[in-house]
């Protein structure tokens, strides 16, 4: 055990804390799940990418600055502590990116990254379907081969995809041999949303914004390139998606500590509201966020080491989401009758209602984790 | 930054499980103290260094840290080892080493049992000569006693492995009042109580899985049906995020972090929090046969709820740690 962080890794922290003081926009941004929000956004995405911050992870030559996993987590903490905006760009960087590095030819590397880095190319998730949420593998949108325009050709239909009404890419899973059953027989496409053949509908999420969207396929046309990794090895490829998804790298504990010393915060400031068991349950959220982030250093020190996370991100993802509900009612708690009003508190626990459904609902995960990490039968 | 055990802390941890499971099985758990199995369980803790585990090399010890406690505590949690081996190797060797008693604490074993509420009653000190009595809390002072005149009372206990007594009279052999070793003292016994309790979650969900896996019913295991999935998957996810708390806590109160008082009573409520809802479900998912005294799990279940309440319990940290993130509180800290 050896929890001090090293003089390069406290520059880079001081480095970044400067920064973002600097330059973190003094009043929230409007939700980047409306129209408006996510342009303001965008302008702040564009921001940190000039100064080098947009992916820090990555290497320089696609826009990043090769900072180490360890690095990355303090740079998301500094993210948090400063109260900048989320990440809109996220579904692009933090779940299609790992894919690509990992899967992607040389040329998609180099075509898409850095566009994606630079906020000019927003990727949004093209998984669940009206007939396929939880259940990924019974998906039926479908690309047909033409060969002799040396491409494919997708029809079908996805939904639920988040801030795809404001997105210009979408990365989805499609089946390409229909006689293939379930996880077999599908691949990954990167798909332009300017497609001809590609429609794209908004709609309310419970929240109220036009955070969702679905997106028809109508017999539209995509090149070879488009396919990310092998025809028909889709679920492979999409399964290294999920593990980022439901891991570390879309909710760093840097979140979680911010917003759960924003609730002690809260909890100070309202004293009349704060009795001894309200007290006791700010205490269990904030200990908890703690445990988040002690759970993810472990974690990255087995990533450092090559220990591969494995079906063991099944419970980051179900202790952060669930953490995440808590911590909104506990506030709301505080809040008495304010919290009925459109607040942060209040547009934070309804986004936290969609924590244990989305990335796979919280029932699949205690599924994954029963049988792939306890070991219990599957029948 | 690392956060795993080095090579060397999980080697001791690898030992002691081999260890634990060597001699240490169900079995012997239920033996009573004066047995011979109890007796070599003791000789090999002590072969393998554990009482000097925390003593200066200056006194004949190790001259480790909690880095290496907590690894060798979660190991005999692990196996509910019928020894007072918190108490004699965590709490006892900074305040035998204050008041120049070390050598005793040396000579005699798995022998010292401790009461910091002062007030008893007292697990293993059936078998122990000596006690150290007071601290709670980390303050006050703490009597270092021996108990080879003392009167020991048996006291009827949920557990029936703790052997509790209340113990009357004994001879005091020294005083420690330094508040330093005092907090110290009473630190590794709050972060010995939450290595032992991760140990024991763990040792609980083996047997609960192994027993889900292979009880069919309705032609199936009844580890396969959703309902017993759930539960035993919610169960480690608390543990799962209890350990590395309680690794944090080893780290602090080594390092003399100045937070090491709020990461020990994060450890400690996270952990007992975590063993308490383990051993319900695990005696629920067993169904009948974990209602039974006759088999093993009650041995582990009431270790935990022992070691749960004791060395405060989880809502006293929570209200220590509510203390340290300046929330006000109307009411006063509980005592225990």
């Amino acid at each position: 055990m050896d929890l001090t962080w090293s003089e390069s890794e406290e520059a880079f922290r001081a480095e970044a804390r400067e920064w973002l003081a600097a330059h973190v926009p003094a009043e929230p941004l409007p939700s980047g799940d409306t129209r408006e929000g996510f342009a303001r956004h965008l302008e702040w995405e564009r921001e940190l990418y000039a100064a080098g911050w947009a992916v820090v992870s990555w290497p320089k030559e696609y826009g990043g600055r090769d900072a180490s996993l360890w690095e990355w987590l303090i740079f998301e903490e500094e993210y948090y502590r400063a109260g900048a905006p989320q990440r809109v760009t996220q579904n692009g960087i933090f779940l299609l990116a790992p894919t690509l590095f990992e899967f992607g030819t040389t040329e998609q590397r180099d075509t898409l990254l850095p566009r994606m880095a630079a906020a000019q190319d927003l990727w949004c998730q093209g998984w669940s379907e009206p007939g396929a949420g939880s259940d990924l593998a019974g998906i039926r949108s479908r690309a047909e081969r033409d060969d002799e325009a040396g491409g494919w050709r997708l029809t079908g239909q996805k939904t639920w995809t988040t801030r795809g009404a404001f997105c210009t890419h979408l990365f989805g899973l499609f089946r390409t041999d229909p006689a293939a059953q379930r996880h077999r027989g599908l691949t990954y496409f990167l798909v332009p949303l300017d497609t001809p053949g590609v429609t794209v509908r908004g709609f309310e999420r419970l929240d109220g914004d036009e955070g969702f969207a679905e997106v028809f396929f109508d017999d539209a046309f995509v090149p070879d390139s488009a396919v990310l990794g092998a025809v028909n090895q889709g679920w492979q490829v999409a399964m290294a998606t999920t593990g980022s998804e439901r891991g570390l790298t879309l909710r760093s504990p840097g979140r979680f500590l911010r917003a759960a010393d924003r609730l002690v915060e809260l909890a100070a400031a309202h004293p009349e509201a704060a009795t001894d068991p309200l007290v006791d349950q700010v205490t269990a959220v904030w200990m908890q966020a703690q445990a988040y982030q002690l759970f993810t250093l472990a974690q990255v020190t087995d990533l450092v080491e090559g220990r591969s996370p494995g079906a063991r991100s099944s419970l980051n993802k179900l202790y952060w989401s669930e953490l995440d509900i808590r911590l909104h009612e506990a506030a709301l708690e505080l809040l008495g009758p304010q919290g009925q009003t459109d607040n942060p508190w209040s547009r934070g626990f309804l986004f936290s209602l969609a924590g244990p459904i989305y990335a796979g609902t919280n029932e699949i995960q205690r599924n994954i984790v029963a049988e792939r990490v306890l070991g219990l039968p599957r029948k | 930054m690392r956060f795993a055990l080095t090579a060397e802390q999980q080697d001791l941890r690898e030992v002691v499980h081999e260890l634990m499971e060597r001699l240490c099985p169900p079995a012997v758990v239920r033996s009573t103290p004066d047995a011979p199995a109890i007796d070599a369980l003791d000789r090999g803790l002590v072969e393998l260094g554990a009482p000097g585990l925390l003593l200066s090399e200056r006194s004949g010890g190790l001259g480790l840290d909690e880095n290496y406690l907590v690894p060798l505590l979660t190991e005999t949690g692990w196996a509910a080892a019928p020894l007072p081996v918190l108490e004699t190797v965590g709490v006892a060797p900074a305040l035998f080493e204050a008041a120049g008693l070390a050598d005793r604490l040396l000579a005699g074993g798995m022998a010292c049992a401790a009461d910091p509420t002062g007030t008893g009653p007292v697990r293993f000190a059936e078998r122990g000569g000596l006690l150290v009595r007071g601290g709670w809390g980390g303050s006050g002072p703490v009597e270092i006693v021996g108990l080879s005149d003392a009167r020991r009372e048996p006291v009827p206990a949920v557990d029936p492995a703790a052997n509790l007594c209340r113990i009357g009279g004994g001879t005091v052999l020294g005083t420690v009042d330094d508040p330093v070793v005092v907090e110290r003292a009473w630190q590794r016994g709050v972060l010995g109580a939450a290595a032992q309790l991760i140990g024991l979650s763990r040792r609980m969900l083996e047997l609960t899985v192994e027993y889900a896996g292979s009880r069919t019913q309705f032609g199936v295991p009844v580890g396969s049906f959703q309902a017993v999935k759930h539960h035993l998957a919610s169960a480690l996810l608390q543990v799962e995020f209890a350990a590395p708390a309680v690794a944090r806590a080893g780290f602090s109160v080594a390092a003399g972090d100045p937070d090491r008082a709020r990461d020990v009573s994060l450890a400690k409520a996270l952990a007992s929090e975590a063993a308490q809802l383990v051993a319900r479900t695990a005696i629920q998912c067993h169904g009948a046969i974990g209602y039974t005294t006759e088999y093993d799990l009650h041995l582990y279940a009431k270790r935990a709820w022992a070691l749960a309440a004791d060395w405060g319990s989880a809502a006293w940290h929570r209200a220590r740690i509510a203390e340290h993130l300046g929330l006000a509180r109307t009411g006063t800290l509980p005592l225990h």
